[in-house]
């Protein structure tokens, strides 16, 4: 174990960051932690503020990620509104934005991500936005009392529950997306089509295959969206979604290895000798599930946190590598999107259920093992498929897609307690 | 202010007046009881925030709706009568005295 002299350094006080710090003191980890915040809010949850917040649903009152005595009674020194600006690997030490140093023992870059800016004339708009932080949230949040109609650019998770949530609180919404289909990162073209309708269904327009030519204001206020084909969108609200880059230039610039963010082991390690990562800025190598990449930048909380696990075992002396399927959630509407598993191109497909009922489930199977399920409004079916690619079950497609066939009796039970 | 008592792994007590309105997983996150992950915030995604309800209580709940019902089914620890996903449980001042136990894992 660490000495006591030398802290833990942890610079990102979001899921990863604070995850870390809570299961090393689970752990036993005993020497100081001192984490680092760059936001002037305590961490808080953020998956509501793209949905249940800008709703109206979740108060900002909820979104604390622990209690407020949590930190001092860990013996965590949470330090808010400070940035770590260099890093010395030699000397162990991180240079901060009011030019005074910290001395590590280890150091956790937790740094997360910040949103892709928009490369096109109009992006600094007033009334342009994102949706990353409780700021941008709030930002949105009071904008959307004076918005009619909405523009949100990129069909992503996020675009989209967006969308959903602006909805609800009344814009017209438009959400313009450039690939000639939504979500094609993650899903394959019969989801995405089931997904475009029913966002058609709940009222809102879509845009696909179409790109961002500028964004159009007046006075510095934003009018409207002119898209590539020449048309125009009015609206007094846009809000992007194109996805993030990891923040890896501490990382970068301190010359730890980085390749579509700072590249770990499955215990947190990156190149450097006591220095951790983890979270969304982490591209982390992963468990041999079936179809799963040797490694992957998982943006999502279960990564965050099982990553924050993993490291938080090394510094204890007693590694426990990453060994979670991948899973994430996604609400828009009513509608509850659960994905376990990373599925591949040619994996077989087999649908269970009715896309029409908005209840069902996509299982994919890879060499006849259950390698990955997207579901919607079934939980119990995600759950189980979380435990089915994990033991790598083999179960027939037919009893796969008939809803009536009891699913269960192919994974291996736990028992109560 | 209702009192909430979760028993936690190791078989101790810990007795929190609760804030009426406020779910009993955030009442246990908002004061820090282990073993409570709650990783979804509440949205009724994750099933890591399982706890048993103990037997006096558990027909003075509503019943779980379909979604909770179906995600018990696939919590980490067994599903047993007094199951419930604590993000689903609102505080009421009906509910002084509720005690519930958390399982062994949640994940």
């Amino acid at each position: 174990m660490a000495s006591s002299s030398a802290p833990l350094v942890i610079v990102g006080a979001s899921y990863a960051g604070v995850q870390l710090a809570a299961a090393a003191r689970e752990l036993g980890f005993d020497a100081s932690i001192v984490l680092l915040g760059d936001e002037p809010h305590a961490p808080y949850q953020r998956p509501p503020l793209s949905k249940g917040l800008l709703a109206g649903k979740t108060g900002v009152d909820q979104l604390a990620l622990r209690g407020p005595d949590f930190y001092a009674g860990q013996g965590i020194d949470l330090r808010l509104g400070v940035r770590a600006t260099a890093l010395d690997l030699a000397a162990q030490r991180v240079r901060l934005a009011d030019g005074s140093q910290l001395g590590y023992g280890w150091l956790v870059l937790a740094t997360g991500a910040r949103c892709r800016p928009l490369p096109v004339p109009g992006a600094d708009l007033q009334g342009v936005h994102q949706l990353r932080t409780l700021d941008d949230a709030l930002a949105v949040q009071q904008a959307l009392g004076r918005c009619t109609r909405a523009c949100v650019i990129g069909g992503g998770f996020i675009g989209l529950e967006v969308a959903a949530a602006l909805t609800t609180a009344g814009a017209q919404v438009t959400v313009v997306e450039s690939q000639a289909r939504l979500l094609a990162r993650s899903f394959p073209a019969s989801m995405s089509d089931y997904v475009a309708a029913a966002h058609r269904r709940r009222g809102i327009a879509l845009e696909l295959g179409r790109g961002v030519h500028s964004l159009l204001g007046s006075q510095g206020r934003v009018e409207a969206v002119l898209l590539d084909d020449g048309r125009r969108l009015d609206c007094d609200l846009v809000v992007l979604g194109i996805g993030v880059l990891p923040n890896v230039e501490l990382a970068r610039e301190a010359g730890i290895e980085c390749a579509g963010g700072i590249l770990v082991d499955a215990l947190g390690r990156t190149g450097a000798p006591n220095v951790l990562a983890a979270g969304d800025v982490a591209n982390m190598a992963q468990p041999p599930f079936p179809g799963c990449p040797a490694r992957m930048r998982l943006e999502s909380i279960q990564a965050a946190n099982d990553g924050a696990r993993a490291a938080a075992s090394v510094l204890v002396g007693r590694p426990q590598p990453l060994g979670a399927v991948p899973w994430f959630w996604s609400e828009q509407h009513d509608l509850k999107f659960q994905m376990a598993g990373l599925p591949a191109a040619d994996d077989a497909v087999v649908l269970r259920g009715d896309m029409d009922s908005d209840r069902f489930t996509l299982f994919y199977l890879r060499d006849g093992a259950v390698a990955a399920a997207h579901s919607v409004n079934r939980p119990a079916e995600h759950m189980l498929a979380r435990k089915l690619i994990a033991q790598r079950a083999h179960i027939p497609p037919e009893a796969l897609a008939d809803p009536a066939a009891d699913l269960k009796p192919y994974s291996i039970p736990r028992p109560a307690g | 202010m209702p009192t909430i008592t979760y028993i936690l792994k190791d078989g101790s007590a810990r007795s929190i007046d609760a804030r009426t309105g406020a779910s009993v997983m955030e009442t246990a996150i908002h004061h820090n009881v282990r073993g409570i992950d709650a990783e979804c915030g509440g949205s009724c995604s994750c099933a890591t925030c399982h706890v048993y309800v103990a037997d006096d209580f558990i027909d003075r709940l509503p019943p779980p709706d379909d979604m909770e019902d179906e995600l018990l089914d696939g919590v980490a620890s067994g599903r047993l009568p007094g199951s419930r996903l604590s993000c689903q449980l609102t505080v009421t001042p009906e509910l002084d005295g509720l005690t519930v136990r958390v399982p062994e894992t949640q994940v």
